[in-house]
């Protein structure tokens, strides 16, 4: 259900955009077809910014000609559009023929009636985190080539190349990736308010104030959907007790019941047990579902329902179903550092080869260079974890910031801590985690009640 | 009568047949070839997925043997005990109220001229999946005034008989020299003085939300006699706050707003701001702590919390009825135009009044139909699912959770065939009582 929602962020960008971007990404494919006319030996006519002038010398790739490859991947609509582009640059400069299998969630369980069929495709891009843990484990996966590996040496933090290794051995490249600790704004409030960007806790509390003062409340809290309330707190425990102890307490290594979660859990009742803080109150906030959490904030003129909102980069899918534009009406910062640094909670999806093929390996290679991530980032809705993307590639400064963030936490990023847990702790509606922490929005006082309610859960969940 | 007569007619043609023939002159053989697909059919499709599931439902999730652990989770989950408490409600409730209305509405549009347009509009929910009816009651209870109707409905007549206050949002600020006084009113944390004027800051209200009145806060003029002073919106739009505390031309009075001196706990002056925010009290008020009331800042009304905790079982049972009541009705309306009218005119000229005739004539006489009804609503209610899957927000779904829901859950969310198959055994063993009232009475209906 849970990873239905959040890891399919259908279209991330607004049609108009998408519609600029394809032609964007249509001019730029024309310019690389030109380019790679000559393949190996194009060594520098007009230099254009787009896609492939500089990046075909980025990355060699074999020549593959009557080779098919067959890739899977949860994607639809614009994103399976954008995806399709980047394979046409890969179909153009190594002749091999590439099928799309459009596949559907959970794509494990859509994997496993591929292998029981015999047809596994060449390629799966895995969006959930213990994909490539499950794909291992069931052998289905292969190791990244020399290749592909070299590739992700020189583009990616070794942050990244860790959460596509299992056991030390590299299986996943991360080619798209999701920022999920972001606050988004409505910059007329904001204006209005005199209020500013938030770096610290402190100041995100100050600057909460000040919208309030100014009679807007300032935080709209999605509470009848659970996950957006494990990410805010994923997101003040990364902060204040730091990324060693949110590894332990992914694992359950250390109880729920710990001083740490009590700090994190009183830091975040500073935000949702300020009366008038949360948009609707804590009750109005409990049937908020993360759609009208995203578009009351943005509607409303002067006086919208709330000023701000935090989720991760897929926020902008909502907002473009308002009239509201990303970058003008809607603009973003890092979810203020609680300790001494911002949180980086990420999400993304993995290539993983599933066929020990040369066709394979040369897409993990392919999908591994800044010369795949280009296409889609000119494209928008879409952050690259890959560090040799040139910046400007980025459509607005909005889609800018945001990957900018990512890359900069470098290798303190970490995974969402309820996609890690079992499901029946971190990911059920009306149970375990989410459950908890409702109750907690509810009342957020009782801050050893909730950590009492999580361990009891958490252990139960844990132990099979 | 005449088929009988017909499969008699060979009998009397060949009477040295041996009694290996029935009466209509089939085999036994024959009978049970031209039944094998049914019963085949019934079998596999029903006996022995029942079957199954009894013998599942004593193995654990991965398929080992629990004896009747599963049952003892159906009784100390608190998850599954809300459902087994939730659907003892509306087993309870929804087809005693869908009856009870339907039998209303059928008599009293038995009455009117309009009666069939009318049995037509209650009827026509029946006509929605109760899906979209229940897209449709997620909407209609939605919190928001401005989008659901039940709330929207509840406002207006509430807004008629109590009006909201102008300044709800309106809060001291940080640094303030208002203190929260309990039950939302906000008191000056050191006495005031006649002769010095007061400044009373707030914050909260938007520009465009300020009463129509307002305009520039202005200093008070201090006035030996009197207790001066300024209630004002301490902030700017896009300015901020300016300087703290002290009314700047930018800012509003907040025009009419209620101020009162307290001393020891008594109320011994009042009065109301100027357009400016500016007040003067007598000087009784000289030593007192000057307090907004809390009627200043009442919170607008925002009508019933239907899809909270609480509340979500009877308004899901509400929307229940919306598309139940229609059936019940014509039924009744059925069962109410077999009634011989000769009995009421009867019992109206030995002096009975309408209430009588009602109560002891027609539902006597109806009671079967009503049974009916009833009993069939039971079983549909028992294994209701749709609406309860779509109505509550997630937050409230645990408490508006049903046994057939939960089954669900069970089997697909935490893939416990386990529990699952208990819980199916239980809400089977729940049916079984319903329908052999139902199996005793048509057969007592067919003796007659």
């Amino acid at each position: 259900m849970r990873s239905t929602l959040r890891t399919r962020r259908a279209p991330h960008h607004r049609r108009t955009t998408a519609k600029l971007a394809a032609a964007v990404v249509a001019s730029a494919l024309a310019l690389s077809v030109t380019a790679c006319g000559g393949d190996g030996d194009d060594d520098g006519d007009g230099g254009d910014k787009g896609g492939g002038k500089e990046s075909a010398a980025a990355v060699e790739l074999p020549k593959l000609d009557g080779q098919t490859v067959s890739v899977a991947a949860v994607w639809g609509g614009s994103e399976r559009k954008v995806f399709l582009k980047v394979l046409d640059e890969f179909e153009k400069r190594t002749g091999a023929k590439v099928t799309f299998v459009p596949a559907q969630d959970p794509i494990i369980s859509f994997l496993e009636s591929k292998v029981a069929g015999g047809q596994p495709p060449d390629v799966a891009m895995l969006p959930q985190v213990g994909a490539i843990d499950q794909a291992v484990q069931n052998k289905w996966a292969k190791p990244v080539g020399p290749e592909a590996q070299k590739q992700l040496e020189k583009n990616y933090a070794k942050g990244w190349q860790d959460l596509g290794a299992v056991d030390g051995k590299q299986y996943g490249v991360y080619f798209k990736a999701a920022n999920k600790s972001l606050v988004w704004y409505n910059t007329k409030v904001f204006e209005n308010a005199g209020a500013e960007e938030a770096k610290t806790w402190d100041d995100f509390v100050k600057t909460a104030q000040t919208v309030y003062d100014s009679g807007v409340p300032p935080v709209s809290v999605a509470g009848a959907d659970g996950w957006t309330l494990t990410d805010w707190f994923e997101n003040v425990y990364l902060s204040q007790a730091g990324p060693e102890k949110y590894d332990q307490l992914a694992k359950h290594e250390i109880k729920w019941t710990d001083a740490s979660v009590k700090e994190a859990l009183t830091t975040l009742g500073e935000i949702f047990g300020k009366k008038g803080f949360v948009a609707g109150g804590a009750n109005g906030a409990l049937q908020t579902e993360f759609p009208a959490s995203v578009k009351q904030t943005f509607t409303g003129g002067d006086q919208p329902k709330a000023g701000m909102v935090f989720e991760g980069d897929m926020v902008s899918l909502p907002i473009s179903e308002t009239k509201a534009e990303v970058g003008t009406d809607a603009k973003v910062f890092p979810f203020p550092a609680v300790g001494d640094e911002s949180p980086a909670v990420v999400g993304g999806d993995a290539a993983v080869a599933l066929k020990d093929n040369k066709g394979a390996q040369a897409l993990l290679t392919f999908l591994a260079s800044p010369d795949s991530a280009e296409i889609w980032a000119e494209a928008g809705g879409f952050v690259s974890p890959n560090k040799s993307l040139d910046m400007a590639a980025y459509p607005n400064d909005v889609q800018r910031d945001i990957a900018k963030a990512l890359i900069a936490a470098g290798d303190d990023i970490r995974f969402d801590m309820s996609d890690q847990a079992p499901q029946a702790f971190g990911g059920t509606p009306g149970k375990g985690e989410w459950k908890a922490l409702q109750d907690f929005l509810k009342n957020p006082k009782d801050v050893e009640a909730t950590q009492k309610a999580l361990e009891t859960s958490a252990a139960a969940a844990y132990k099979d | 009568m005449a088929s009988a007569n017909a499969g008699g007619t060979p009998d009397a043609v060949l009477p040295p047949v041996p009694n290996r023939k029935s009466v209509t002159g089939t085999r036994k053989g024959m009978a049970v070839l031209f039944l094998l697909p049914a019963l085949v059919l019934l079998g596999a499709l029903v006996l022995y997925p029942i079957g199954y599931s009894v013998f599942r439902s004593f193995f654990d999730k991965s398929g080992d043997f629990t004896a009747f652990g599963n049952y003892k989770t159906l009784f100390t989950d608190d998850t599954i005990l809300t459902a087994v408490k939730n659907n003892a409600i509306w087993v309870a409730v929804a087809p005693t109220l869908a009856t009870g209305l339907g039998l209303i509405f059928a008599v009293l549009t038995e009455r009117i001229r309009w009666g069939t347009a009318f049995k037509l509009v209650i009827f026509m929910p029946m006509a929605i999946s109760m899906l979209a009816a229940g897209i449709i009651f997620r909407l209609v209870y939605e919190s928001d005034p401005d989008r659901g109707v039940a709330n929207a409905v509840m406002v207006g007549v509430h807004d008629t008989f109590a009006e909201s206050s102008a300044f709800p949002q309106a809060h001291p600020s940080t640094e303030s020299p208002l203190k929260s006084a309990g039950g939302g009113a906000f008191i000056t944390r050191e006495p005031v003085s006649a002769g010095t004027p007061v400044v009373l800051p707030l914050t909260g209200v938007a520009p465009d939300n300020m009463p129509d009145g307002a305009e520039s806060a202005a200093a008070a003029k201090p006035d030996p006699d009197k207790v001066t002073g300024t209630a004002w919106q301490d902030f700017t739009r896009g300015e901020g706050r300016g300087k703290m505390n002290a009314p700047d031309k930018t800012e509003f009075g907040y025009a009419g707003i209620k101020v009162e001196a307290v001393k020891d706990g008594k109320v011994v002056a009042s009065t109301e701001a100027a357009g400016d925010g500016t007040f003067a009290l007598p000087e009784a008020a000289d030593g007192a702590q000057l307090r907004f009331p809390a009627s200043n800042f009442r919170e607008p009304y925002n009508g019933v919390d239907w899809l909270g905790p609480t509340l979500i079982t009877p308004a899901v049972i509400g929307s229940y009825l919306w598309i139940w009541v229609g059936f019940a009705m014509v039924l009744i309306a059925a069962g109410l135009a077999g009634v011989p009218r000769e009995l009421l005119e009867a019992a109206r000229v030995d002096g009975a009044n309408e209430w009588q005739v009602f109560r002891r004539i027609t539902v006597p006489i109806l009671a079967p139909v009503l049974a009916v009804v009833a009993v069939t609503l039971m079983i549909n209610v028992l294994k209701i699912f749709d609406l309860i899957f779509i109505i509550p927000p997630n937050s409230s779904k645990d408490d508006a959770n049903v046994l057939a829901l939960q089954l669900y859950n069970s089997a697909f969310l935490d893939k416990d065939a386990g529990v699952a198959s208990a819980i199916a055994v239980l809400l089977f063993l729940l049916v079984i009582p319903v329908m052999l009232f139902n199996v005793r009475r048509l057969r007592r209906e067919g003796r007659r």
